[in-house]
């Protein structure tokens, strides 16, 4: 009785797995020709490929067998395109330094990247700015497409072939989950079924499965999330004429915060968070007056008051009497000239915090462990420092002959990471609600917060090394 | 009934939105992680309340048609938990009685270095090793320490390793492998192992855990037996001899070292963990450990044999083995880490190594008459059997 109870519900799981969220079910005698691998990573997104790839490099992982699942199809890359991608993120050099130690930023250099060393930031609704930059004019971050880094990423990866196998068109359907200690016949190896059928084992599942993951979702662990009230859009800019264009330039409008990315001497990426509607109007709308709207929003003084202008130049005498060397006199970014031809595209932005990263034999890295607003451009960096910090624990206790599903270390992984995200997070959903307000006492607050802020200069360096990790 | 127990847990998985399987049950004692050692009642308890907490909230959504029963056999089969530690214990000691003869049968008056009455604690907690967070959890949290301080020490004598696989091509015995809490790590290092317990049950839980991993199968073998019985077959051939948290427990030290030089191959390494014999040791390691905070099972260590290192340096020495490391751990309990300390007067680690080129201090034959003076009289030897035993 009881193996005809098996038999029907694993029969109806995969039926199942067309609605609603992953089963997770129980086996007892785990089918022993299923191949073990010792750690898969269920996403090839970037995070998930960059994990893959890190782990695969590792020197400790040298006779270890890594899975990679990826849903979609296999790309196959030819020449780099022409024409720039819109989709486009910031890589802090911590970030930078994670690519390179697996070979994969070598590449990147070798296709396309800007660098930027500076950054300003500014108030709509007063003259109040930030400007960030590095003593010595390092670069603060790059501009990479996401498609080059995937480029990259994938060359590295099969540079690593003998010890990461990647499966595409894979689906997980199914997640069984070992108990917390061995148990008579059980196997304590997580067990994953595919959408084709076919059965593997892991040691340690790492999911990589973006904001709606399934692996979460399976385990069953808690997720914080809401989603904010905007989409951003994207798209690629053509400047009106040649600049040097090494300055990422962030406004932060009451709809939300635009922000010009530089790319190339002529070209910039836009991403623009704003409310819905105004989202898809800035989608449909014709070219000229698309460009007419970027460029007043980077420039129009029309939200200005006399009474903030007036509170914000008194701070600043303020400050400018007691520190009379530094003067940031506010920088216009470049204007546009015309945008992409089908570059424009919206998506939506939420927020999202799982409650642990880690179970026995499962770890979470990346959008499916913590979601954030790109007003920081900080979402793929915290997912690359998340490789970072697992790759350096798995790394440890495979040298140590740690059974690399155990607490002990991904405990550790989990209280590194969450430290550090969990304040980013917070910082950047407080800025993104302070600054969605035309309410005069915030954006007295929050003007004199950020030219207070910008005149303490130890501080924005912290703020500097906290996003560049 | 036993295979029973998975499906109560997978049924609220498979029924409703909610994944109410082994997590209540991790959820349950992660709670009571943290003051573990001081509740440990307490978790077994919550296993019992959490599953029926979340029985209540599921049961209305769940699809299953026996679902009346699961009451009854989440109950049953928490009870059979129970049951079942008691059948092993039973079982051994019944089967402990047999166990003592064949080493009297064979041996006649030998001196044997296990003592039987070490085994009964031993044997009621066999199935207890790999919980991570259980009895043995100390433990699992020294590998940490042991097995850097085993493979740092070995791969000091070797000229290249292979990345991966740093211990690969070495032969080590572990004694008193218990559950294979430091054989494991050792295998996955990549060396061949060989694990001995006198503890029957324990070889048994060790052997189960590990034939899951098709890699630790092929590198590790497990053997129920003493150290005593294996020394005339594996003379001279291990390249390291590991006795963790075991000399305390031996009745008669310096045979058991005896027997690990004669296994120990020339420039061969014996590392060994031991607990200190001072006031301190008696005071935080049986008083405290023991008794009041239960970090350790009561009964498991007896003061009078704990061994000082400067009784252990010279039982090494005297023995052919020159001592090259002894360094203090200490283990805090509420963290649950150890940390290497200057100070040995609780836990410390020693790393001894056969000379090479020197003859043994006694023919093997001498070992099992129990004639202990004979051992240290190295100068009896003749001078032509030296000679024969440089070549």
């Amino acid at each position: 009785m009881a193996a005809r109870l098996v038999v029907s519900r694993w029969r109806a799981a995969p039926a199942a797995a067309g609605r609603g969220p992953l089963l997770s079910c129980r086996r007892w005698s785990g089918a022993k020709a299923d191949t073990l691998y010792d750690v898969v990573v269920s996403g090839g997104g970037l995070v998930g490929t960059a994990m893959a790839c890190a782990l695969g490099h590792d020197i400790h992982f040298s006779d270890k067998k890594i899975l990679l699942l990826e849903a979609g199809p296999k790309k196959v890359w030819e020449k780099l395109p022409e024409t720039y991608s819109n989709r486009v993120s910031s890589i802090s050099p911590g970030s930078a330094t994670l690519l390179s130690s697996f070979g994969a930023w070598d590449h990147i250099c070798n296709m396309r990247y800007r660098a930027f060393w500076r950054m300003q930031v500014w108030d709509a609704c007063s003259e109040a700015l930030i400007m960030f930059d590095k003593d010595n004019l390092d670069d603060m971050g790059y501009i990479v497409e996401n498609d080059v880094i995937m480029r990259a990423l994938t060359k590295q990866l099969e540079a690593a072939s003998d010890r990461v196998t990647v499966l595409y068109r894979s689906r997980a359907v199914g997640y069984t989950w070992p108990y917390p200690f061995t148990m008579a016949d059980s196997s304590p190896w997580v067990h994953i079924t595919l959408g084709d059928g076919s059965t593997l084992q892991t040691k340690l599942l790492i999911g990589a499965d973006g904001h709606n993951s399934g692996v979460r979702q399976a385990a069953g662990i808690q997720n914080v999330s809401w989603s904010y009230d905007q989409s951003a859009v994207v798209a690629t800019l053509h400047l009106s004429e040649a600049t040097e264009n090494n300055v990422a330039w962030q406004r932060f409008l009451p709809s939300g915060p635009i922000a010009l990315l530089p790319l190339s001497d002529t070209l910039s990426s836009l991403v623009w968070s704003t409310s819905h509607e105004h989202a898809a109007e800035l989608v449909g709308m014709d070219e000229e007056k698309f460009v007419d709207t970027v460029n007043s929003a980077f420039w129009s003084d029309a939200n200005h008051t006399d009474l903030i202008d007036a509170a914000g130049s008194l701070l600043q005498s303020a400050v400018g009497f007691l520190k009379p060397t530094k003067v940031s006199a506010r920088q216009m970014p470049p204007s546009v000239a015309r945008v992409d031809a089908k570059s424009r595209v919206l998506f939506p932005l939420g927020l999202g915090h799982a409650a642990e990263y880690v179970r026995p034999r499962l770890a979470l890295i990346g959008d499916a462990a913590h979601r954030v607003h790109p007003l920081a451009g900080q979402g793929v960096n915290m997912g690359f420092g998340d490789v970072s910090s697992l790759v350096r624990h798995l790394s440890a206790a495979a040298f140590n002959g740690k059974d690399l599903g155990s607490m002990s270390h991904l405990t550790g992984y989990e209280t590194d990471r969450q430290r550090h995200n969990t304040a980013l997070l917070a910082a950047t959903d407080l800025l993104k609600r302070l600054y969605s307000t035309r309410a005069a006492p915030l954006v007295l607050l929050r003007t004199w917060g950020l030219q207070a802020t910008n005149a303490v200069s130890p501080l924005k360096e912290q703020i500097i090394a906290f996003a560049s990790k | 009934e036993w295979v029973s127990e998975p499906f109560c847990w997978g049924s609220f998985a498979g029924g409703t939105g909610k994944e109410v399987d082994p997590f209540t049950v991790w959820g349950a004692r992660k709670l009571s992680s943290c003051g573990n050692r001081f509740v440990g009642g307490l978790r077994s308890r919550c296993w019992g309340t959490q599953a029926e907490g979340a029985r209540l909230s599921s049961s209305a959504e769940n699809q299953f048609s026996w679902t009346p029963q699961t009451n009854l056999w989440v109950f049953s089969e928490y009870s059979m938990m129970w049951f079942k530690s008691y059948r092993i214990t039973f079982a051994c000691l019944s089967r402990m009685k047999i166990y003592r003869y064949p080493w009297t049968r064979l041996y006649g008056t030998s001196q044997t270095t296990v003592d039987s009455t070490e085994i009964k604690t031993f044997v009621a907690l066999a199935h207890r090793w790999w919980d991570e967070q259980g009895v043995y959890a100390p433990l699992h949290s020294m590998n940490d320490l042991r097995v850097p301080f085993i493979r740092d020490n070995l791969l000091k004598a070797v000229a290249h390793h292979q990345p991966g696989k740093p211990l690969s091509g070495m032969k080590i015995l572990d004694v008193g492998c218990g559950g294979g809490l430091l054989t494991e790590p050792l295998g996955r290092l990549g060396a061949s192992v060989i694990g001995i317990d006198p503890v029957d049950e324990n070889i048994k839980t060790a052997q189960h855990h590990k034939s899951f991993d098709p890699v630790l199968e092929k590198r590790i073998e497990y053997r129920a037996c003493s150290l005593e019985e294996i020394v005339e077959e594996t003379a001279e051939t291990f390249d390291a001899v590991v006795a963790s948290e075991v000399i305390e427990h031996v009745i008669d030290l310096e045979t058991f070292i005896q027997c690990c030089y004669q296994v120990l191959k020339c420039g061969g390494s014996l590392f060994i963990t031991t607990i200190n014999k001072t006031q301190l040791s008696y005071a935080l390691g049986i008083v405290f450990a023991e008794q009041i905070a239960g970090i350790v099972p009561k009964g498991t260590h007896t003061w009078e044999k704990f061994v000082s290192p400067e009784k252990l340096e010279s039982i090494l020495e005297s023995n052919g083995l020159s001592v090259h490391t002894v360094a203090g751990m200490l283990y805090n309990p509420f963290s649950g880490y150890w940390h290497w300390s200057e100070n040995t007067s609780l836990n410390y680690a020693a790393h001894a190594v056969k000379s090479m080129g020197q003859e043994p201090p006694v023919p093997a034959g001498f070992v099992f008459t129990g004639k202990t003076e004979e051992l240290h009289d190295k100068d009896s030897i003749n001078p032509s059997v030296q000679e024969e035993l440089k070549k």
